[in-house]
């Protein structure tokens, strides 16, 4: 993204957009406000006091995810490698998704826990709980800085404002509506981010199909271009994956990408399970994963489809496509990474490109709200209640929230220059999801499943087993592994992953586990039944809002998508 | 700390709802006026000859339709036996 300064990405924006801007700017700072006015205890703050419907923690569980690297990312994939693009949905999404809501939301929702370090707390103790919080806290503003990168120079690229004004412009932003009200400003932000981004990329993918001359047009052009046919089919994926042997391949997008990347990211990522648990009621909290599903099959259309689009009908992608596949640098300055800008260049008159740049700024900024909401929530409870200042009223904590977002901002402005250093925004956080979340997937999953596993395991475990990624990391930015791009974040997440069970396993044989009295709610086979129901009456009732009946539903249609295409 | 003792909450609970049908509302309006009003044949030409900001306000505005739709039909309810208001969205 750094080296566009040669290329003609300026939109040509003009008074009208800017006052849809403008206008969208105003509607997420009033919804700071009125939030505000339900905030009065540090519940409300931290997990809006447990009272939001199903719908809006649905919406909003997928908006925090749809940020800068989804929708800027996934377009350049699709105008990169095509149709496989999808797998980042459907297989590396919708089964994680669907496991959390049947399977692992009534132990987080049910145990009443407030945060995902919390039930490590409960579940392994004192050590895996800090190790837990203080490594979740610091990823979260390491990515909170990626975003806030990524909507700077976006803001940078359209606007021609200094890259360090755009940072602290967006930054101030974010801040204010998080900080005033607390994660019920930051979801229904979410929420309303979602129907923006929505409004924003649908007129642009139909009016790129009617340009291609319809789906047809578009697979006759494709297969004439550079990559060919293989980008019209999601299986095998060999471009994507990189492997020569389709075989493999599918075996990496099902294992890889489809189990630990996957389930580590969207069952013990903390920014999404927070949104599950601010839902009203447990049937409400296993549908927001659930619901969520919905939409997530078919934001690929609107994100891949437009990639792949600008690939065959933008000018630059025309003549340097090629080149751009073998990895060369295009004469014309563009990367895969400019797709969705550029085909908004070409396609939107004034009017919709008003809508389209609110909508990306709107990814960009769900992004890094989501990661402040949970940096807060998490330091407030699991490390300055817990560790250092204990037993203060409830409103100490309210305040402190506040002050704490305000911190994490700053620290954000810092990280987004660290990140701004990382030549690839995409390899970098895919490297920070791999030190982080797949170990703690590994301690999650043995930790809910085994009660044979002791509290002195989980810390060991995920210590070593973030050590060893970072290790594998290291080793390949030496050059000693030979791998690279993303490459290396899949093995360095397998390699966590396997580290973490290994020593977890061993660890647990050498000591003693908790009493199983403690354990119940926390660990499958000593949780009672009932308790892992969920009321099925009153508003809670009727067919459609069955979590297995959803599920089944959603696994239905994900598996006719992946027959089709 | 998991159970709070009963506390005063106010009953104000705004609706997303009708938030979100105001954007899409003012963004629909605006989209439609450019597309009846001010589309020259060089903005066709640019979208393929669809006038884009027409069919999106169009879309947008029915969008908001349904939105209001539904926020007046299944308003928000504030259970009033319990402590804490119910930001109750019906679904």
């Amino acid at each position: 993204m750094l080296v566009l300064a040669d290329a003609n990405l300026r939109l040509d924006a003009s008074a009208i957009d800017y006052v849809e801007l403008a206008f969208y700017f105003a509607l997420v700072l009033g919804i700071g406000a009125l939030a505000r006015r339900q905030v009065s205890s540090s519940l409300d703050f931290f997990l809006s006091g447990r009272s939001l419907p199903a719908w809006v923690t649905g919406l909003a569980f997928i908006s925090a995810n749809l940020g800068a690297v989804e929708v800027m990312g996934m377009s350049a994939n699709g105008a990169q490698y095509g149709l496989p693009t999808v797998h980042y949905f459907w297989i590396g999404a919708i089964p994680a998704m669907l496991f959390l809501g049947i399977v692992m939301m009534p132990f987080y929702y049910g145990s009443k826990v407030r945060s995902v370090p919390e039930f490590m707390l409960r579940r392994f103790g004192k050590p895996a709980h800090l190790v837990n919080g203080i490594s979740f806290a610091t990823a979260q503003i390491l990515i909170a800085g990626a975003n806030l990168f990524l909507l700077a120079s976006v803001v940078n690229l359209l606007l021609g404002w200094p890259i360090w004004v755009s940072i602290v412009v967006a930054a101030v932003i974010v801040l204010s509506y998080t900080a005033l009200g607390g994660l019920s400003a930051a979801i229904y932000n979410e929420v309303l981010q979602f129907f923006v981004i929505v409004a924003a990329l649908v007129p642009l993918t139909i009016v790129g199909l009617v340009k291609v001359g319809g789906w047809q047009g578009l697979v006759d052009k494709v297969t004439g271009s550079p990559g060919g046919s293989a980008q019209l089919h999601s299986w095998p994926g060999d471009n994507l994956t990189g492997f020569g042997n389709s075989f493999l391949s599918v075996l990496g997008l099902v294992f890889g990408l489809g189990f630990v990347l996957s389930f580590g990211y969207w069952t013990t990522n903390f920014v999404e399970v927070q949104r599950a648990m601010a839902s009203k009621s447990m049937s409400a909290a296993r549908r927001t994963p659930i619901i969520g599903a919905f939409p997530k099959m078919f934001v690929p259309f609107i994100v891949i489809i437009p990639g792949m689009i600008a690939a065959v009908t933008v000018s630059e992608y025309v003549k340097d496509k090629q080149i751009l596949l073998d990895g060369g640098t295009a004469p014309s300055g563009v990367t895969f990474n400019n797709a969705l800008l550029l085909l908004m260049r070409d396609l939107l008159p004034n009017g919709m490109l008003g809508v389209a740049i609110a909508g990306l700024l709107a990814s960009f900024m769900a992004g890094m709200a989501a990661n402040l909401s949970a940096f807060n929530t998490v330091f407030t409870y699991d490390i300055w209640q817990s560790y250092v200042k204990k037993d203060k009223p409830d409103g100490y904590y309210l305040r402190l929230g506040r002050v704490v977002t305000t911190v994490g901002t700053v620290l954000a402005i810092g990280t987004a220059f660290i990140a701004s250093n990382s030549g690839n925004i995409l390899n970098y956080l895919q490297d920070l999801f791999s030190f982080f979340n797949a170990p703690l997937f590994a301690t999650f999953i043995l930790g809910m499943f085994w009660k044979r596993m002791t509290a002195t395991a989980g810390w060991v475990g995920l210590v070593l087993g973030t050590a060893s990624a970072i290790t594998v990391w290291g080793l390949s930015q030496a050059g000693v592994l030979g791998l690279h791009g993303q490459g290396t974040s899949f093995v360095a997440a397998g390699t966590a992953f396997v580290v973490d069970i290994a020593v977890s396993v061993a660890v647990s044989l050498a000591t003693t586990p908790k009493p199983d009295s403690e354990l119940a709610g926390l660990v499958y086979s000593l949780t009672p039944r009932e308790s892992l129901k969920h009321d099925d009456t009153g508003e809670n009732a009727g067919w459609y809002r069955k979590p297995g009946l959803l599920a089944g539903i959603v696994l239905i249609l994900t598996i006719v998508l992946n027959v089709i295409f | 700390m998991a159970e709070q003792s009963p506390r005063p909450r106010k009953a104000g609970a705004f609706d997303i709802r009708l938030i979100i049908a105001l954007l899409t509302g003012v963004y629909g309006a605006v989209l439609t006026v450019m597309g009846i009003g001010f589309t020259s044949d060089a903005d066709l030409a640019k979208a393929a000859g669809v006038n884009i900001n027409l069919w999106a306000g169009l879309g947008m505005l029915v969008f908001t339709g349904l939105f209001v739709a539904w926020a007046l039909l299944r308003p928000i309810v504030v259970p009033a036996e319990t402590d804490t208001t119910s930001p109750e969205a019906g679904e």
